[in-house]
């Protein structure tokens, strides 16, 4: 299977793409803001579509596009009770765009399934270096403010009084959920970006009550859909993105069912 | 020493100005019950003390230095507590959250963390409490555990907000004696904030009470007296006193709900369906 350069690729992006999935999408469930992550990328297909018909490529669409939305959310709302207005919002003029650009783009259905559904195995190696850079960037920016962001996400209301900037981290935060939503598009497409941000997360939550391993968990879980996801395809010929849906359900389920067990960070 | 001063300070939230003309000092070591109907402005002004409300008028000083945000002298317990999706992590980690909470870098925990992290938890008596995920907690079990995450950083002045909602009177009594020792045993100045006045009795050195955008600060003999509180209300309320304990009173009505429940002394022998009695 790995003889082939288009599975080594798509190893190497799935890798990448997991790791920082699992990590993001940790702390996105925890802050109950899966909703952020799924507008965000519905609001890249937007971007995607219009990069295309000006003649970029659509990985740079989806990541400036997003980072706007991504930025503009944060901005626009700091309380959880504004939160799903301004995401709301920003979604529907979205989507209201999107709409135009693809009356444009019937010419390149190919590319929109792709954009819509992933197609992790055209992947090429600039692609991979791409996504290399912007999963470090993602995972060394999470990790400089993942200590304040898990305060805030905690216990708002003290982490102010002791001076931590809730809108600050919140559009920080927003602004990693875009590019990680960029990068996990070009796996299993914007439609699927549940799959790997917060499928993983959300059995790794009811798996482990603490934080560092939780987000550790999360990553492995994201990783391991990735690879069985990936050899599956590779045997059956069904689409990866199918496959790793398919596994991110089943382990979120196994994950519920089992007896959660309590491990100590 | 002065841990709390108030000259002059309006507190005013969007076009409303919910304190206005308030001065006072607070000295070191009170135990303060902070006490007024809904909307009296409890929270504002401990979020004021916090340095979260900017006064619109006048200064407010902590420890002799203007209040500002993110005082480490200052431990707080705010009214409301985070989202319901932290229920999952256990109570561990939701104290660890604190200890250098404000500082950028990974949420690992050194030995000193640790040793801080048990140090508040053993003396609110969590230690074994922390291990279990807050989802399987009771409220008073919870209370304990935000007690806990308001002495990380060994703070002056602890600011309570409303730590007896929804606790019945045997637990509510817990939660007061542990206040009670904290304050005199690590000597630190408390504001308690709470709807009813007779399960802090026993605790509370003098009382703040606010009511239209006033405040009256004494002993509870000076400041649960008819003419003040009908002035914080601005309605005529009478002051019975019964057994040791106080009610408010409004044409007959009694405010606040206090005399439907039975504080934790007396509760024992016959606690009932009153023990939920509402004060929204
Ligand atoms: N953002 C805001 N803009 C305008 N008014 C506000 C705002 N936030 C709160 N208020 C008002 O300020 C007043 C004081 O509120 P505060 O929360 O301090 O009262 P409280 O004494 O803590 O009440 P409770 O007993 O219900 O907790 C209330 O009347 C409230 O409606
Ligand atoms: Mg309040």
């Amino acid at each position: 299977m790995l003889d082939y350069d288009f599975m080594r690729h798509a190893f190497a992006a799935a890798t990448i793409v997991a790791v920082v999935a699992g990590a993001v999408g940790y702390f996105l469930v925890l802050r109950s803001q899966t909703f952020a992550g799924h507008a965000l990328a519905h609001v890249g297909f937007t971007g995607a579509t219009g990069a295309v018909l000006i003649g970029i490529s659509p990985l740079w669409g989806l990541v400036l596009v997003t980072l706007a939305a991504g930025l503009g959310m944060g901005f626009m709302g700091e309380r959880l009770a504004q939160r799903d207005v301004a995401i709301g919002l920003v979604l529907a003029l979205a989507l209201g765009l999107g709409l135009l650009f693809l009356h444009f783009f019937t010419a390149y259905a190919t590319q929109a399934t792709a954009l819509l559904f992933g197609n992790v195995l055209a992947v090429d190696v600039e692609t991979v270096w791409t996504l290399l850079a912007l999963g470090a960037i993602s995972l060394i920016l999470l990790a400089v403010i993942s200590r304040p962001l898990l305060f805030a996400s905690l216990q708002p209301e003290l982490a102010e009084a002791k001076g931590v900037s809730l809108r600050l981290y919140s559009v920080l935060f927003l602004a990693i959920v875009a590019l990680t939503t960029a990068e996990c598009a070009q796996i299993v497409g914007v439609l699927l970006v549940f799959a790997l941000m917060v499928g993983p997360a959300a059995a790794a939550l009811q798996l482990t009550r603490a934080v560092v391993a939780g987000v550790l968990l999360s990553a492995l879980l994201a990783v391991v859909e990735a690879w069985l996801g990936l050899t599956l395809a590779f045997y059956t010929d069904w689409p990866t993105s199918f496959w790793i849906t398919a596994l991110s359900v089943a382990i979120y389920l196994l994950a519920n069912l089992r007896w959660p067990v309590a491990i100590r960070s | 020493m002065t841990a709390i001063a108030l000259r002059d300070v309006r507190l005013t939230l969007g076009d409303r100005v919910v304190l206005d003309k308030i001065t006072l000092d607070i000295t070191a070591g009170e135990f303060i019950g902070v006490l007024g109907p809904n909307g009296a402005g409890k929270t504002t002004l401990m979020r004021a003390i916090l340095g979260l409300v900017k006064p619109s008028q006048g200064e407010i000083r902590i420890l002799g230095r203007p209040a500002t945000r993110g005082n480490p002298a200052i431990g707080y317990m705010p009214q409301v507590h985070g989202a319901a999706t932290l229920a999952r992590l256990n109570g561990w980690d939701f104290v660890a959250s604190v200890v250098d909470g404000h500082r950028l870098g990974l949420p690992l925990m050194g030995k000193a963390g640790r040793a801080e992290i048990e140090r508040a938890l053993d003396r609110v008596g969590a230690r074994a409490l922390a291990q279990r995920p807050l989802a399987e907690i009771s409220g008073g079990e919870r209370q304990r555990l935000l007690l806990a995450q308001a002495l990380i950083g060994r703070p002056h002045l602890l600011l309570l907000d409303e730590p007896l909602i929804s606790l019945d009177p045997r637990h509510q009594a817990e939660v007061i004696n542990l206040v009670k020792s904290l304050q005199r045993e690590l000597r630190i100045t408390v504001l308690f904030s709470a709807h009813e006045l007779n399960p802090l009795l026993g605790a509370l050195d003098r009382v703040l009470y606010l009511g239209s955008g006033q405040a009256a600060l004494g002993t509870v003999d000076e400041v649960i007296t008819g003419p003040v509180l009908s002035r914080l209300y601005g309605s005529d309320i009478e002051v019975v006193r019964l057994k040791g304990r106080i009610f408010v009173m409004s044409g007959g009505h009694e405010l606040e709900g206090d005399g439907h429940r039975h504080d934790a002394g007396s509760s024992h022998s016959h606690r009932h369906h009153h023990a939920q009695s509402g004060h929204a």
